[in-house]
């Protein structure tokens, strides 16, 4: 038997039942359709959440100096000095899971120009921090190598800064403003980030070479942490790995790591909990999805009985003019796949659909997996399968004798 | 003249609860190449057993079943399926044609179980048996759209499509009016006199006049094998008839 011949005549039979295949479709067309939307709605919202992260920097690790004893006296963070320019030379010398890194100190004080003056924060880092924050220069542009070597009083500026201080619409480039006593000449705008889940403004700062902040404001030597990320966000705990490896050896703490003098922190707690809420959502929207593609397959299964019933004789005339059993099994599951594959197909396209239209009009973030339409694609060929099974088997046990004379 | 059929005292029980029926109780035939024979018998005389064990459908509970020289009563389900397809033509009385079909489409239906045929010769084989029971004229359409005697002219020409050694009819014409009935006798006198071996088993006793051979059952026994020297023409008949359809 050439199952070339097998498929034609499945086809055939499907062609004269178009209204009921197509009815059969149906459920198959949904199950499919609303698995690859509800997945991809699923998908979409884990993406921006983490899109979200991402923007503060989902492979962030920061290195703040820890609390230290001296003499019994356990002393607060912010006034110890632990941390020197050794150490993030170091690590940016020997690590490998560290893609860019930033040394930091900062300051806040009061922001002038003219008439006006805000509160802000002086940020003093290198050129990676932007990157490692996420920041984009606007307009104008970051400052150089040049700069941080000689404690250049340049800065780059957040929009709230440049709303507070330039309040008639001025250019601010090239302006210069005092932080305090200093004066800094502005040679950047930042983009606009606005404000973080934690509701603080990203744009109400000033960045400045970290030379310049050390000298000119703080007039100190040590550092106050370091800013880095890891080269992507799996990475992360083997980046915290390795850094916390180099600063205790630059710190010579080698019997108990209860003794560092320092704190590492990321920030994969905060996205993993998040991700872990939206697998969740997933999860559930999934499962919806699912009950119908199986209510659909039931669908198959009914239709394929039925069908089998209706066409005793039919199957009764094919055995006795030669169909074996096994022909009559695979025409009918033949006939159950070419429906859920047929079904499957039109689902994928109409879920795809449903997805970009959900995007379009509600603006929701709606994601389409590549793996989703796979899987529903192979689940509901399995579904035919499956559900195709039992009625084809039936099919092909009948007898001929009985089958050809059934009324 | 070559044995197409030889049966060995075949007997074929059933079991009903608890009650064993004999619908054969010892039946012993030979039918040559070229017959035309007809069986008959009143219901509950053995004759539907009888037909399905020489159509390969069922097998004798005992004795033994040459079809073709071939011994059928061993056979497994698969292999008769196979026997029935390259060796066998069956005609219905209710047609048996699958709806929505096209009449080239049902003739090509047992060419499809068979892996030798390609698909150009499938098409010619079942177009030349369309021609041959004199429906050229409908080869397209479907099954819906045809009379009685047409839709069962395609049963004939599906039977034939396979080039059977044996055709075998099922009160072939039980569901026709007198005149079709004389079209499909016609037919089948037409096929027995191109050399087929054919055998039509009805419970009218009027058919037997236009076989060559009548054997009649009772009781899961033959009680009559009688040849007949005169045979009827059919077409006389029908051309005898007035033509009222016309």
């Amino acid at each position: 038997m050439r199952y070339g011949n097998l498929i034609r005549i499945a086809l055939r039979a499907l062609n004269n039942n178009k209204f009921r295949g197509f009815l059969t479709m149906l459920g198959i067309i949904i199950g499919v359709a609303s698995v690859i939307s509800m997945l991809a709605i699923g998908q979409g919202s884990k993406r921006s959440i983490s899109d979200q992260i991402s923007e503060m920097g989902s492979n962030m690790i920061m290195v703040y100096p820890g609390t230290g004893q001296f003499g019994g006296v356990r002393m607060s963070a912010a006034s110890m000095q632990t941390l020197k320019l050794e150490d993030y030379e170091a690590i940016r010398r020997e690590a490998d899971f560290i893609d860019k890194i930033s040394p930091s100190v900062n300051s806040s004080g009061q922001l002038i120009y003219g008439a006006n003056n805000s509160p802000t924060t002086v940020y003093g880092v290198n050129q990676e921090y932007l990157d490692i924050r996420k920041y984009t220069i606007d307009e104008g542009e970051m400052f150089t190598d040049e700069d941080i070597r000689s404690a250049d009083k340049v800065c780059v500026v957040g929009q709230t800064v440049v709303d507070n201080l330039f309040t008639n619409g001025e250019d601010p480039l090239g302006k210069t403003i005092r932080f305090n006593m200093t004066p800094f000449k502005i040679i950047g705008v930042l983009t606009p980030k606005g404000y973080n889940t934690m509701g603080q403004d990203q744009d109400d700062l000033i960045i400045a070479p970290y030379t310049t902040v050390q000298k000119r404001i703080l007039a100190i030597t040590h550092i106050q942490g370091i800013f880095a990320s890891a080269i992507s966000e799996e990475y992360t705990e083997m980046a915290i790995d390795e850094m916390t490896a180099i600063l205790r050896t630059n710190h010579n703490i080698i019997k108990n790591p209860l003794d560092d003098d320092f704190n590492i922190r990321s920030q994969q707690e905060l996205s993993s909990m998040l991700s872990s809420t939206t697998n969740m959502m997933t999860v559930l929207l999934a499962c919806i999805a699912g009950i119908s593609l199986l209510v659909g397959g039931i669908g198959i299964m009914n239709i394929m009985y039925v069908s089998v019933t209706e066409r005793t004789r039919e199957i009764g005339l094919r055995m006795s003019i030669g169909a074996k059993g096994r022909h009559i099994l695979w025409q009918f599951l033949i006939e159950a796949i070419s429906i859920s594959v047929t079904g499957g197909i039109i689902g994928v396209i109409l879920g795809v659909g449903a997805s970009a239209i959900i995007k379009q009009i509600l603006g929701w973030p709606v994601y389409v997996q590549m793996y989703s339409v796979i899987l529903s694609f192979v689940v509901c060929t399995v579904t035919g399968v499956f559900f195709g099974w039992y009625p084809a088997q039936k099919a092909s046990r009948l007898d001929p004798i009985e089958a050809i004379r059934y009324e | 003249m070559k044995e197409i059929i030889r049966l060995e005292n075949i007997k074929r029980d059933f079991t009903v609860g608890s009650e064993i029926v004999h619908a054969l109780r010892g039946v012993s035939f030979t039918i040559c190449e070229g017959e035309f024979v007809t069986i008959m018998g009143t219901s509950g005389s053995g004759k539907s057993t009888l037909l399905n064990i020489l159509g390969c459908l069922d097998t004798p509970t005992s004795g033994d079943y040459y079809l073709d020289e071939v011994s059928v009563r061993t056979m497994g389900k698969n292999d008769r399926a196979t026997l029935r397809n390259r060796k066998i033509g069956f005609v219905f009385q209710s047609y048996n044609l699958l709806p929505k079909t096209t009449a080239l489409e049902n003739v090509e239906l047992p060419l499809l179980y068979n892996p030798d045929v390609t698909a150009t010769e499938r098409k010619r084989k079942a177009t030349d048996a369309l021609i041959a029971v004199g429906l050229e004229d409908r080869i397209n359409h479907r099954s819906n759209q045809m009379s009685g005697g047409q839709q069962q002219r395609v049963a004939i020409a599906r039977a034939l499509v396979n080039d059977p050694v044996l055709l075998l009819a099922d009160e072939a014409t039980g569901n026709l009016d007198t005149r079709t009935s004389f079209e499909i006798l016609t037919l089948f006198q037409n096929l027995h006199r191109e050399g087929r071996t054919i055998i039509f088993v009805t419970h009218n006793p009027e058919i037997a006049q236009f076989s060559s051979r009548n054997i009649i059952l009772k009781d899961g026994r033959i009680t009559e094998d009688t040849r007949n020297n005169k045979i009827e023409s059919a077409k006389a008949i029908l051309d005898s008839l007035p033509k009222e359809n016309l």
